[in-house]
C-alpha cells in the first residue's frame, strides 16, 4: 500500500566507510530496511556509517525513533554516524531532538561508491 | 480466655458485604456451631443502643423493644460486643453463653472490649478497601461499556452525505457522554431517490446501541426493496417485535425524497414530527404510528408533501427539544420553531439551529441526551452553487470552545480512515490548502510535521489503527492564524503525555527510542490545544500567519 516504503542501499567507497543510501519515507515501515542495511554495514567492517537522506523527503517521529535506535547501536559498536543530504527542515528537527549532538551533519556525497550488498 | 474459646459468632453490621446466610435458631451452647449472621437495620433501636454502648452488652438483661434483639436471642447470642470506630457501628462480635454456664466476668468483658476497640478500626479499613475496589471495578466496567456503545453507534452513522443537485443536505450527531441511541441514515433507493432515516432507541449504553445497529440493518435491507415508507416501517416493526428487549422500543421517522420534484413522503413510528420552513412560516408535517418493537401488525400512515424551492425540512431527535438551560428550563418545541422561522436564506439552517441551542444552554452545558439533526434544504435556483463542496463530512464534531473561527466555513474539511500510515496523505492535503494562504518555506514544513504527528497520534490512539474508525481534519483560516483541528474518537482515552524525550537516556537504553510525537508538535507550531468531550478528542494546532 505504501509506495514510498524506504529502500536502503548499503555502499562503500573508501575503506572503513559504509554509506546507507535511503530512498522513500523514514517512518514505521522503514524499520526492517534500515535495520538490514545497518547490519550489512556492520558486517562490512565499516567504522563510519553515512546515512544519506538525499532521496528522503518525509521523516516522522517513528522514523526518528529508528534513527535513535541505529545511533545507539552504532555507539555501542564504536562506529561514527554521519547524516548527509538532510533538508533544512530535518536539520532543524535533528537539532531540536539533539540527534545532531551525537552524529555529524554533513553536506554532499562521496564519489563513485560501490555496493557492499545488504540491499532491501 | 474462656469466653473466646467459643467460636466467635459473627453478626454483620450494616455495611459488611457477603453476609453468611442466617442459621436456623441455635440450641443453647453447642460446642461448635456456625456463626449467626443477623443484619441489624439502622432503624432498629438496638443499632443506636450498640453504637453508644460503652462495652460488651449482655443481651439476657437488655430491656429493649427490638426485632433484631429477639432474633439474636433466638439465635442463641448472649453477649454482643459492638465494633465501633469513629462513632460508627461497623459490626459486632456475638457470643453465646459461656460453656460453664456462668455469666461473663468483668475480666472477660474488659478483654472483649479491648479486642473490639483494636479490631474495629482494622475491620473498617478492610471494609473501605473492599468497597473502594468494588466501586473502582464498577466504574471501569461502566467506562468500558460506554466505549463499546460509542464504537457500535459510530459504526452505523453514515460517513458521507448524499450529494443531490439543487439540495443542501446536512446532518449533525452530538453524542451525550452517556451514549443514547440516536441514529440517522441516508439510503440510496435508486432512480435518484433517497431514503432518509432519523431514529432514537429508548434506553442507553450497549443494549441501545445494539438495537440501533439491528434497526439500521433492517432499514438498509428493506427500504430499497419496499420503498414505501409505511411498508418499510411496518416490516421493520414486525422484524423487531420478537427480538426487542423488555422495556425498549425505537422511535423512527423514515421518508423518501425525490430530489427532482421535491416530493417527500414519510411515515412515522412515534418520532418527533418534521418541521418545514416555507415562505408562509414553519409548518409541522403529521403522520402517526406506534414506535417500532412494541406490538406486531401496526399500520403506519404515510404523509405526502412537496418541498418547494427555498424551503427546508428539519428532522430531529428528542435531545434537541429536551436540552435544558442552567435554570433547568427546557428548550422545547416553540423555541425550535422560532429558530427555524428566523433563519435567513443566507446561512446554513443546521449551523444556525446549533448556534441557537448553544446560546440557550450556555457554555457549561452537560448534554443529557444524544442530539441528532438532519436538514434537507431545496435551493431556490437549479444551479449547482447551492451545493457547498466544503461542508465537512459527517459525523461533525461539536466544539464547545468559544472560538469564532469555528463558525466560519473551513477552507478544508475531510475525514480519513484510522489506518496506520494515513497521516502522510492528510499532511499533503493540508499543506496544499494552506500554501495558498501565504504559509510557505520553513513554516509550511513545520506545520506539515505537526499535522503529520497529530494525525498519527489520532490514528494510533484515537482509532487504535482501525480503518473503520475515522479521523476528521478541518482547516480554518482567519486573519491572524491558521488552525488545523484533528478530531479522533478517543478509543484509547487521552493521548498519554509521555515523559519528555531525552536522547541521552534513549541512547543508553533507559528510555524507549519512541516518544517524539508530542515533543515535535509543540516545537513546530505556535499553539497546541487539546479538547476532549463526548467521546471525541480534538487537537487544535495554531500557526500565526504573520510569524516567521
Amino acid at each position: 500500500m505504501n509506495d514510498r516504503r524506504l529502500t536502503v542501499e548499503a555502499l562503500t567507497s573508501t575503506a572503513g566507510e559504509a554509506r546507507l543510501a535511503m530512498r522513500g519515507d523514514v517512518d514505521v515501515a522503514a524499520d526492517e530496511a534500515l535495520a538490514a542495511a545497518y547490519a550489512a554495514a556492520a558486517e562490512s567492517g565499516a567504522t563510519r556509517v553515512v546515512l544519506d537522506f538525499t532521496e528522503v523527503d518525509y521523516i516522522n517521529s517513528t522514523g526518528i525513533a529508528l534513527i535513535v535506535r541505529l545511533l545507539a547501536e552504532a555507539r555501542r559498536d564504536h562506529r561514527d554516524v554521519i547524516a548527509e543530504g538532510l533538508t533544512d527542515h530535518y536539520r532543524e528537527i535533528f537539532r531540536i531532538t539533539r540527534l545532531s549532538d551525537y552524529m555529524t551533519i554533513a553536506d554532499g556525497t562521496s564519489a563513485s561508491p560501490k555496493p557492499v550488498g545488504g540491499t532491501s | 480466655m474462656t469466653a473466646i474459646k467459643r467460636p466467635l459468632r459473627r453478626l454483620l453490621g450494616r455495611s459488611t458485604p457477603d453476609p453468611l446466610p442466617a442459621t436456623a435458631p441455635v440450641p443453647a451452647a453447642p460446642v461448635e456451631q456456625p456463626g449467626v449472621a443477623i443484619d441489624i437495620p439502622e432503624t432498629d433501636p438496638l443499632f443506636a443502643y450498640l453504637q453508644s454502648a460503652p462495652g460488651p452488652v449482655d443481651l439476657t438483661k437488655l430491656e429493649l423493644v427490638s426485632p433484631a434483639l429477639e432474633e439474636l436471642r433466638v439465635g442463641g447470642v448472649a453477649l454482643v460486643v459492638p465494633l465501633v470506630t469513629q462513632g460508627e457501628l461497623i459490626g459486632t462480635l456475638n457470643l453465646g453463653p459461656r460453656l460453664s454456664e456462668q455469666e461473663y466476668s468483668s475480666d472477660d468483658r474488659r478483654l472483649l472490649g479491648t479486642l473490639a476497640a483494636q479490631a474495629a478500626p482494622a475491620i473498617r479499613v478492610a471494609q473501605l478497601v473492599r468497597e473502594q475496589a468494588a466501586e473502582a471495578g464498577e466504574r471501569e466496567r461502566y467506562a468500558q461499556e460506554l466505549k463499546v456503545a460509542q464504537l457500535i453507534q459510530q459504526q452505523f452513522l453514515p460517513r458521507e452525505l448524499p450529494q443531490l443537485r439543487g439540495w443542501q443536505i446536512a446532518a449533525f450527531y452530538g453524542p451525550a457522554r452517556v451514549v443514547g441511541g440516536d441514529f440517522y441514515d441516508f439510503i440510496d433507493l435508486g432512480n435518484g431517490r433517497i431514503g432518509v432515516v432519523v431514529g432514537d432507541v429508548t434506553d442507553k449504553g450497549v443494549p441501545a446501541a445494539l438495537v440501533m445497529a439491528r434497526t439500521h440493518s433492517i432499514l438498509r435491507a428493506e427500504a430499497p426493496r419496499l420503498i414505501d415508507p409505511g411498508a418499510v416501517l411496518a416490516r421493520a416493526n414486525d422484524l423487531l417485535v420478537p427480538e426487542m428487549p423488555a422495556r425498549m422500543f425505537v422511535t423512527c421517522l423514515y421518508g423518501v425524497l425525490e430530489p427532482e420534484t421535491g416530493r417527500f413522503t414519510f411515515a412515522n413510528a412515534g418520532h418527533n414530527l418534521p418541521y418545514v420552513r416555507t415562505a408562509d412560516g414553519v409548518i409541522e408535517l403529521r403522520a402517526t404510528g406506534l414506535p417500532l418493537g412494541l406490538l406486531p401488525g401496526i399500520v403506519y400512515e404515510e404523509t405526502d408533501s412537496v418541498i418547494a424551492p427555498g424551503e427546508g425540512v428539519l428532522l430531529y431527535s428528542d435531545g434537541l427539544v429536551e436540552a435544558h438551560d442552567p435554570n433547568r428550563e427546557m428548550y422545547g418545541f416553540p423555541r425550535l420553531r422560532e429558530a427555524m422561522a428566523t433563519d435567513d436564506a443566507g446561512s446554513e439552517l443546521l449551523d444556525r439551529l446549533l448556534e441557537e441551542l448553544h446560546a440557550f444552554t450556555g457554555s457549561g452545558w452537560e448534554q443529557e441526551d444524544d442530539i441528532t439533526l438532519v436538514t434537507l434544504r431545496r435551493s431556490l435556483g437549479t444551479t449547482d452553487d447551492a451545493w457547498s463542496e466544503d461542508r465537512p463530512e459527517i459525523p461533525v464534531t461539536r466544539d464547545d470552545a468559544p472560538d469564532a473561527s469555528t463558525a466560519a466555513e473551513p477552507i478544508l474539511a475531510f475525514t480519513i480512515p484510522g489506518a496506520i500510515g494515513g497521516e502522510r496523505a492528510a499532511m499533503k492535503r493540508v499543506a496544499d490548502a494552506v500554501s495558498q494562504y501565504g504559509i510557505e518555506g520553513a513554516r509550511l514544513e513545520r506545520l506539515k510535521t505537526a499535522v503529520a504527528e497529530t494525525v498519527m497520534n489520532a490514528i494510533e490512539y484515537g482509532s487504535q489503527g482501525n480503518p473503520e474508525i475515522p479521523v476528521d481534519i478541518r482547516v480554518d483560516v482567519d486573519p491572524d492564524a491558521i488552525r488545523v483541528r484533528v478530531t479522533d474518537r478517543a478509543l484509547s482515552g487521552p493521548v498519554p503525555d509521555a515523559e519528555a524525550p531525552d536522547l541521552v537516556a534513549k541512547l543508553e537504553g533507559l528510555q524507549k527510542p519512541r516518544g517524539w510525537g508530542l515533543f515535535l508538535i509543540r516545537r513546530m507550531v505556535d499553539g497546541m490545544d487539546v479538547h476532549a468531550a463526548d467521546g471525541l478528542q480534538t487537537v487544535t494546532l495554531t500557526l500565526a500567519r504573520d510569524g516567521h
